[in-house]
């Protein structure tokens, strides 16, 4: 095994960073594979709540980076895969705890024995982005179709192109089909041809997400789940597969709701 | 603005972005670019005769590049006539 080290990432605060690397992470350990998520949100750690491993940190990644405990400590096993792992960050210190080549580091122990490598980076373009884009091989934007995310989004695409990252791919989050239809939010289309990089993923809002981090079990978990099956066709395509993107078509009209009606959705 | 001639919400935001991405990764403000229109002006006046009024010098979008593209009608020259 060598792993793949993915960074997702944003500008933005609050576009769906945590939630699209727990559900990334989750949906890849579904398909077999060895994960390790890494919160890069160090002072601000939410990863572990988001995928329900809260009560089970002891050791941090600032721990493993200044040698009070080896890396595999470090490493909380999920409740439900055996081979997913969460590397919290630390709460009680900030973002200059560590270093891009503290990350490199890390990253690199950790290729061996792993398939994918996954990295919540925070909100920002300082010190702790720069940490967590440090060691990726390539990096996914989150962002939703909001003027604020899209700028935050094109600010971020500009300096991993300064930084010779290479292309970054876009995952536009929380997607409102019916209000796109209505011409009042940007299309996926209008998203992508403002940014202009690869897409990889549109995620359409959905309240089991709100659902699933309250219980802390990731929405691709969930079978009936759009935003699920979302997350489920990025982690397919992370693996090389050739999804076709879903059909985001609003969902109402009479044989919807009589469906709904009769909870089959 | 009555409700008939009001623009759909998605055509502003992608209209105001487009603007506002143009300055943010060329690092210029509206102003500048118009004291560059200025400065070029100047200069190609020098040499050549040309119309201010219908010169025409945009920042325009290429995917993730940008470029300055500028239109500058000459003034038809004024040819000096034997006899």
């Amino acid at each position: 095994m060598t792993a793949q080290v993915i960074t997702v990432t944003s500008g933005k605060g609050g576009v769906g960073k945590t939630t699209a690397v727990a559900n990334l992470a989750t949906s890849l350990a579904m398909d077999g594979k060895k994960v390790v998520c890494i919160d890069g949100d160090i002072g601000l750690r939410n990863l572990d709540v988001v995928m329900g491993l809260e009560n089970r940190i002891v050791y941090d990644i600032v721990d493993v980076i200044e040698g009070r405990c080896k890396l595999k400590q470090a490493m909380i096993r999920d409740k439900h895969f055996t081979d997913m792992y969460l590397i919290p960050a630390a709460q009680t210190r900030d973002k200059n705890a560590v270093s891009p080549s503290d990350m490199v580091r890390l990253c690199n122990d950790l290729r061996a024995d792993t398939d994918f490598v996954i990295i919540d980076s925070p909100a920002g373009i300082e010190r702790g982005f720069r940490n967590a884009i440090a060691a990726a091989d390539s990096v996914l934007v989150v962002t939703n179709p909001e003027v604020s995310a899209v700028r935050d989004a094109d600010r971020v695409v500009g300096i991993l192109e300064a930084e010779e990252k290479g292309n970054p791919s876009l995952i536009i989050n929380r997607l409102n089909p019916t209000l796109v239809k209505n011409n009042d939010m940007l299309s996926a289309e209008d998203v992508l041809d403002l940014l202009g990089i690869r897409l990889i993923g549109i995620v359409p809002e959905d309240e089991n997400v709100i659902i699933g981090s309250n219980r802390g079990a990731p929405v691709v978990t969930d079978g009936k789940s759009r935003a699920g099956q979302a997350f489920r066709n990025i982690a397919k395509r992370l693996q090389g597969e050739d999804v076709p993107f879903m059909d985001l078509a609003p969902q109402s009209g009479l044989w919807n709701t009589i469906q709904r009606l009769a909870g089959r959705k | 603005m009555n409700f008939f001639t009001r623009k759909r919400s998605a055509t502003s935001a992608k209209e105001r972005l487009q603007l506002v991405l143009v300055h943010d990764r060329t690092d210029l403000t509206a102003g500048q670019l118009e004291s560059l229109k200025d400065d070029l002006l100047k200069a190609i006046s020098q040499y050549i005769e040309i119309d201010p009024e219908a010169v025409r010098i945009e920042l325009e979008r290429d995917g993730r590049s940008q470029r300055l593209v500028a239109d500058i009608p000459l003034k038809t020259p004024s040819r000096h006539r034997a006899g």
